[in-house]
């Protein structure tokens, strides 16, 4: 069955090289050893193929590697054509070296090779391309969401409660779970310290401002980059792939106005709401730190935590929010509208997706905290 | 008498309770083009697939070169598809890389050749389709005759014993789509290849088929060659050349 240990030898004789067997891509890598092991080319002039059995197209470029290398060892045979060089060989060889001779074959053309300063160049204008499309996106966006409140044409029927299941109802179990996890963590490693100094009540002022000025905020968004940013660039992106995207231009329907929309709306929607989940979770798992393991009293925290937030808090943090959440989709929508090539593009535009939002996730919530630092 | 390089026995396929192909016995011959035709969802790419083993039949087997594909071991399976050649309905090349890498796939996964040959070889197979300066292209650059011609030359990269191709002609253009069958013919002259091609279109049926298998509903209606079918008993195999004749 296995065709591996086809025989084949490698001999030469007065000045002729016998090849026999099978020449094969199976048994070429050992004649291919014999060939660089072998010395005497300059002594060679003709290649016997009379005992060649089986040769196929790796076989014939294998023999014209031989023609090759003997013809620059023995400058004598000149400009001999290589035919002249081949001696007793079947018809049937001899059609198999027609068909598979490189000979006939064009000038390779060489790949084009890139310059430092050609890809320098190249890089500053697919910068520059980008931004000016994710500019010219998320115009399209905001425009086309004012639109979509008062025009419905152009969307899909319930894809706005659709999309808030998505984005929204199913993220809650992720977003409470972390939630609660990150705030018994948090409250756990802060109640320790704050035990040293008799500070056991503010354990309440630490964990609200926390958790309501930046960790709520901050793991929402997180998560929702991750789970909502990636579906978003890979679904957009699919559907450029298959031509969806065209499919829609062509049925006259604009594909930010019926794709990208009700997801902006929906996560609009949605994400102060997780945020605000977010909050009370992290926050009741500093409660629970507080009750057990420094014996405070519920109404103690809930009263020391009224004292140290502001209602302004709440609103900068559901306003920042608000725009993570913008930033998710159209960081979304962006790389699943510029995808390019196949399955290998659409998985690409989900990681620069996700990598890029929870950049700009943080990077949002800097120009936040300076502009609203506790004073 | 021949030989039969591929043997299908009582192949029956199901999908959940559906019948898709039922009872099918038939022989393929090698150096023959055998064409599986019928009408649209009669079972034509079920029973590729399954020959091809991408799909196990509910019942009976598919025998080539005398050893039954449907269940023999995993790396006898992988041995045997050496020996095929298989042109996907949509060329299925892989995006992400070039004309070139795409051909070196089979050399470089099922070959120890050198370097040196299997870039030579890589532009004999390329040549031979008529696609040389397709080379460092990507898929996505190439027009879908082209992309079918270049999924060709990957196909026949390690010269193949049989050849099976799924709808070669769909989506292109008459002339297109004459002068990949004239390709095909010309490869399996030179490579002295077997032929399995999955069709519906009558114009190519006639340029390339020696036998054909029609389908229909599943069902083996008939299996001869051109001539035999145009004058055959079965009415819907009668028809179906009557219809497409122009």
């Amino acid at each position: 069955m296995s065709r591996k240990r086809e025989p084949s030898s490698f001999r030469t004789k007065d000045g002729i090289l016998y090849l026999s067997g099978k020449i094969t891509k199976y048994t070429i890598p050992e004649l291919w050893a014999e060939k660089e092991r072998y010395q005497e080319y300059s002594t060679l002039e003709r290649i016997d193929l009379s005992e060649v059995k089986v040769l196929d197209s790796a076989g014939v470029l294998f023999i014209e590697e031989l023609v090759e290398r003997i013809k620059k060892s023995n400058p004598a045979l000149g400009d001999k054509p290589a035919e002249e060089l081949l001696i007793n060989y079947s018809d049937q060889i001899g059609y198999s070296l027609k068909i598979f001779s490189q000979r006939s074959l064009p000038e390779p053309v060489e790949k084009e090779k890139i310059g430092f300063f050609e890809s320098l160049g190249g890089s500053y204008f697919e910068i520059r391309d980008a931004v000016y499309e994710f500019l010219l996106l998320s115009a399209d966006v905001f425009y086309w969401s004012i639109i979509g409140l008062v025009k419905k044409r152009g969307a899909r029927k319930g894809s706005l409660i659709h999309q808030s299941v998505l984005i929204g109802v199913d993220a809650v179990p992720i977003v409470f779970t972390l939630s609660f996890v990150i705030g018994l963590i948090v409250a756990l490693q802060s109640a320790a310290q704050l035990r040293l100094f008799g500070a056991n009540i503010f354990i309440a002022d630490l964990m609200s401002i926390a958790m309501v000025r930046e960790m709520g905020p901050l793991i929402t968004a997180i998560i929702i980059s991750g789970r909502s940013g990636s579906s978003i660039a890979s679904e957009i992106a699919t559907m450029k792939v298959t031509e969806e995207l065209d499919a829609l231009k062509m049925m006259a329907i604009n594909p930010i106005r019926y794709v990208v929309v009700p997801k902006f709306h929906a996560i609009t929607i949605c994400m102060p709401l997780l945020v605000m989940i977010s909050m009370l979770i992290g926050i009741l798992g500093g409660i629970i730190i507080s009750v057990v393991y420094l014996n405070l009293s519920f109404s103690a925290f809930y009263n020391q935590m009224l004292n140290a937030l502001m209602f302004k808090d709440l609103v900068i943090s559901l306003v920042k929010s608000t725009c993570f959440a913008w930033a998710i989709v159209i960081i979304g929508s962006f790389y699943g509208f510029r995808v390019e090539g196949g399955a290998e593009g659409v998985g690409r535009a989900t990681t620069l997706s996700v990598v890029t939002s929870i950049f700009a996730v943080v990077f949002i919530d800097v120009i936040f905290s300076f502009f609203y630092l506790p004073k | 008498m021949k030989e039969a390089i591929i043997k299908i026995r009582n192949l029956t396929a199901r999908y959940e309770e559906e019948t898709i192909l039922e009872n099918i016995s038939v022989d393929i011959y090698p150096r023959e083009v055998t064409v599986i035709l019928g009408p649209s969802g009669c079972g034509k790419t079920t029973l590729l697939r399954n020959i091809l083993r991408l799909k196990q039949p509910a019942e009976g087997f598919v025998e080539i070169f005398g050893q039954n594909i449907t269940t023999m071991e995993e790396g006898e399976y992988e041995a045997m598809l050496k020996k095929f050649g298989v042109l996907f309905q949509n060329g299925a090349l892989l995006n992400s890389i070039d004309i070139y890498e795409n051909i070196s796939i089979p050399f470089e996964q099922h070959t120890r050749l050198p370097r040196k040959i299997i870039d030579r070889s890589i532009r004999v197979k390329l040549e031979l389709v008529n696609l040389s300066k397709a080379l460092y292209l990507k898929p996505s650059e190439l027009s879908g005759g082209m992309r079918k011609r270049a999924a060709l030359a990957r196909a026949i990269a390690l010269d193949p014993e049989i050849l099976f191709c799924d709808e070669p002609s769909a989506g292109l253009d008459p002339l297109t789509s004459s002068s990949l069958d004239e390709l095909i013919l010309d490869l399996k002259r030179q490579l002295d290849m077997t032929l399995v091609i999955v069709t519906h279109e009558l114009a190519s049926i006639h340029r390339i088929a020696d036998k054909i298998i029609y389908l229909d509903k599943g069902r083996m209606l008939f299996h001869g060659s051109v001539a035999e079918a145009k004058s055959s008993d079965v009415e819907e195999v009668r028809e179906f050349f009557r219809i497409g004749a122009f």
